[in-house]
């Protein structure tokens, strides 16, 4: 153990991530945080290539590669078949980035969490259908240049986290690979809930963001620290802060959110009415998230 | 019993233990039954209610992966609906069975055709197309066996409301004879397990993985390779199902009348049992003439139907499918099967019963007449025959 | 045969094994190379904590130790490292 963190490697070193890969880091630690006896789902998304080349793989636990709509139906068939045969230690992982997560995926994650089946949902979100050379996606940000919202995307950030917790599934929860003890305790709880569990995963990423590959963990703070990204959980329908986001309630206490947008290069091209439209935006997140506390 | 009850009492019969499945008219009785004897406790299996078709492959896949037996049924659209991943389930050679009732496509028809499954004829699926409901649940029962020897998906195709929602006597076996014709090897068939990790599906970009190491391009050879096998093995289940059940369908191919026929009907599905009548309406008048019926599109019986060429003077194909700008597909197979044989015999194409439209055995003695006619003619080939269309419209 | 089911199955369809360097030698892509300042390093791990491929591992006296057949050179380590007990320098050619 290393900072009350298992050794052992699950995603092995020299796999296809880019250097400096948020997504990457981000699954290390769940995996770390979920042990061996975990069966991960990977639709068409980043990690689908990270796994490196058949016949290697970089993923140390049964994967089940599968086609990009149907994350969340597949991992609800291996939940199905390990409750027909009465296995209840195997936790049924799906690994989905936003693309899959809320566009193509975005029916079979409302099925699945539906019928309340037994399995956790993480997105990996890096804002992007980063696999493909950075397109927009319904969890692209207001005013992110994608290749296809070149002066910049005009629409809001589709806001997933909420649109689970109106399914009212066991557990839904936010988190950031630059908190990696906060990611870990959420995964680790989520763990030992019975039911649907979502979290989703804010994954800076060097490549498609325009930051150097030093930065994720720093662009990560950043995201959290401005408010931009807020870290909570709901259990039960119980909302509540964790981390330093438990501290992030006034303004005053946040960094400017210029500091967050002008330290990637995908937010250059931002004109003074984007960047107010984005504290606009912001400060109506925090709305929707205080009233639920 | 319905045929899509007896398709449910074979999922009952073969254990099944996870299905996944979408309603779809005239699929509906078949999950509704399947729902009905899961919750009174007489099948023991888990039941995903997906929310889509696509899903419902995507689910089968999973526990399949996961070393369940799966059973699954759809119809028309939602077939279409998860074409990709009946891709993905061939490809990843998992032994998931499927009961198709033939419906048509496009806007809105629910009656029978058979243009759904014979579009999938590419997906690396074994396809059946059945003739009465004995054999809906006999073929079930028997593809568990195929598919999960050959390790490649089956689709059984039953034609809707024809066969689906008509009652036929159905016989059912023993239980304790079908656990010993198909056992489950649960160790065997799980491949995500957590003793000894692996990872399905990933990159196969052809090119980077070794020498010495099948690459994409052989991982699909071995897939047609295991597909041609099935025209020896069918033989040898449906024998051991005959030891156990009574019952035997034979190969890919059921000849009827053909010994001395001179015109051969060949069709799919219900349209075969019923080619019997009119075969022996006109042998009862003195013409030569068979049916054959083709148990089995995928793999195509090639052979078989080579092997009749060498004494038959005309075939008549009756396709209740067409493949636009190519035609019936049964047709255009049929020809390609025949090429380089030598005598070559008449092949004529006849397209019928689209969208329902009925076909009776009147219908049917009229296209054997006019394939005769065309013989005697001594034309060795015609344009295909849209059969039965409105006369203004011709 | 000479096979048993299980090794035919592998060998007929696509299951690839777990092992390090799927993606290849990743320490290849470096332009740089993080190098450790022993005298500053505090060994608190967090190097370990943050490195995105899992190429450093408690090494000789419980110093973090790289892996450089996979790192990537991202830096991350290094910019992490409050002691600043890492230091990045450019491969040499």
């Amino acid at each position: 153990m290393i900072l009350g963190l298992p050794e052992e490697e699950l995603v092995l070193p020299g796999n296809s991530s880019c250097a400096g890969c948020g997504g990457t880091l981000a699954l290390r630690h769940t995996l770390k945080a979920l042990g061996k006896r975990t069966i991960i789902v990977v639709p068409a998304c980043c990690t689908s290539v990270i796994q490196g080349l058949y016949p290697n793989s970089a993923l140390n636990i049964p994967t089940l590669n599968t086609a990009f709509a149907s994350a969340a139906a597949a991992a609800s068939g291996v939940t199905a078949a390990l409750e027909a045969r009465q296995v209840d230690d195997i936790t049924v992982l799906a690994w989905a980035g936003d693309g899959g997560t809320a566009d193509i995926g975005i029916q079979a994650l409302s099925g699945a969490a539906e019928r309340e089946t037994n399995f956790l949902y993480i997105c990996y979100d890096n804002e992007a259908y980063m696999n493909t050379g950075i397109q927009r996606s319904g969890a692209t940000p207001y005013g992110m240049r994608t290749t296809t919202t070149p002066t910049g995307k005009r629409e809001h950030k589709k806001d997933l986290p909420m649109v689970m917790a109106a399914h009212e599934i066991e557990y839904v929860a936010t988190a950031c690979p630059s908190y990696p003890k906060d990611l870990h305790d959420k995964v680790k709880k989520a763990k030992n809930i019975k039911g649907t569990k979502y979290i989703h995963i804010l994954t800076p990423c060097p490549t498609g963001w325009l930051f150097d590959g030093s930065l994720t963990i720093e662009v990560g703070r950043k995201a959290v620290v401005s408010g931009s990204w807020i870290l909570f959980e709901i259990e039960k329908g119980e909302l509540e802060l964790t981390s330093v986001s438990k501290n992030l309630i006034d303004p005053e206490k946040r960094i400017p959110i210029e500091d967050y947008l002008k330290s990637q290069g995908r937010f250059d091209d931002l004109t003074e009415e984007d960047l107010v439209e984005i504290k606009k935006w912001t400060s109506h997140q925090w709305d929707k998230v205080l009233r639920l506390q | 019993m319905t045929g899509n009850y007896s398709a449910a009492e074979a999922a009952r019969f073969a254990r099944v233990e996870v299905v996944a499945a979408y309603p779809i008219t005239p699929q509906t009785t078949i999950v509704e039954r399947l729902a009905k004897i899961i919750e009174e406790g007489k099948l023991k299996a888990r039941y995903v209610r997906v929310e889509s078709e696509h899903s419902a492959m995507a689910a089968c896949i999973g526990a399949s992966a996961a070393g369940a037996r799966v059973f699954t049924a759809t119809s028309s659209h939602g077939l279409l609906y998860m074409h990709e991943m009946l891709h993905w389930a061939s490809i990843m050679r998992l032994p998931v069975v499927m009961c198709v009732v033939n419906r048509a496509v496009g806007p809105w028809n629910i009656h029978v055709d058979h243009n759904d499954s014979v579009s999938q004829r590419d997906t690396g699926w074994i396809q059946f197309y059945v003739e009465d409901n004995q054999e809906i649940f006999d073929t079930i029962i028997q593809s568990y066996k195929i598919s999960e020897q050959a390790l490649l998906p089956s689709m059984i195709c039953m034609d809707g409301f024809v066969l689906s929602h008509t009652s036929q006597p159905l016989e059912l076996p023993c239980q304790e004879d079908i656990d010993q014709l198909i056992p489950h090897d649960q160790k065997g068939h799980m491949l995500l397990d957590v003793d000894s990790p692996m990872t399905l599906g990933s990159l196969n970009m052809d090119g980077t993985e070794g020498e010495g190491i099948p690459a994409y391009m052989e991982h699909r050879y071995f897939a047609d390779k295991a597909m041609e096998n099935i025209r020896q093995t069918l033989r040898t289940i449906d024998e051991e199902f005959r030891k156990k059940c009574g019952r035997s369908y034979g190969g890919l191919i059921q000849e009827y009348r053909c010994d001395d026929a001179e015109v051969v009907m060949v069709s799919m599905g219900t349209l075969a049992a019923q080619a019997k009548l009119a075969v022996d309406e006109l042998r009862n008048e003195g013409y030569k003439v068979g049916a054959v019926k083709l148990r089995v599109f995928r793999p195509f019986p090639a052979e078989e139907l080579r092997k009749l060429a060498e004494r038959v003077k005309a075939f008549a194909i009756v396709d209740r499918n067409v493949s636009y700008g190519s035609g019936g597909a049964a047709f255009t197979e049929t020809k390609a099967a025949l090429y380089g044989v030598k005598e070559q015999p008449l092949v004529l194409g006849f397209i019928v019963g689209l969208g329902g439209r009925d076909v009776t055995p009147s219908h049917q003695r009229t296209i054997f007449e006019q394939t005769a006619r065309v013989l005697e003619k001594g034309r060795t080939t015609e344009a295909e025959i849209w059969f039965n269309l409105k006369k203004e419209m011709q | 045969m000479g096979k048993t089911a299980q090794e035919t199955r592998e060998q007929m369809t696509e299951y690839a094994k777990p092992s390090k360097g799927a993606g290849g030698k990743t320490g290849l892509w470096r332009t740089f190379k993080p190098v450790m300042i022993c005298e500053k390093c505090k060994k608190c791990m967090i190097c370990w904590q943050f490195c995105p491929e899992g190429a450093i591992s408690k090494g000789k006296d419980d110093y973090p130790e790289i892996d450089y057949t996979y790192c990537k050179g991202c830096g991350i380590c290094a910019h992490e490292c409050k002691p600043k007990g890492i230091e990045m320098r450019r491969e040499s050619d």
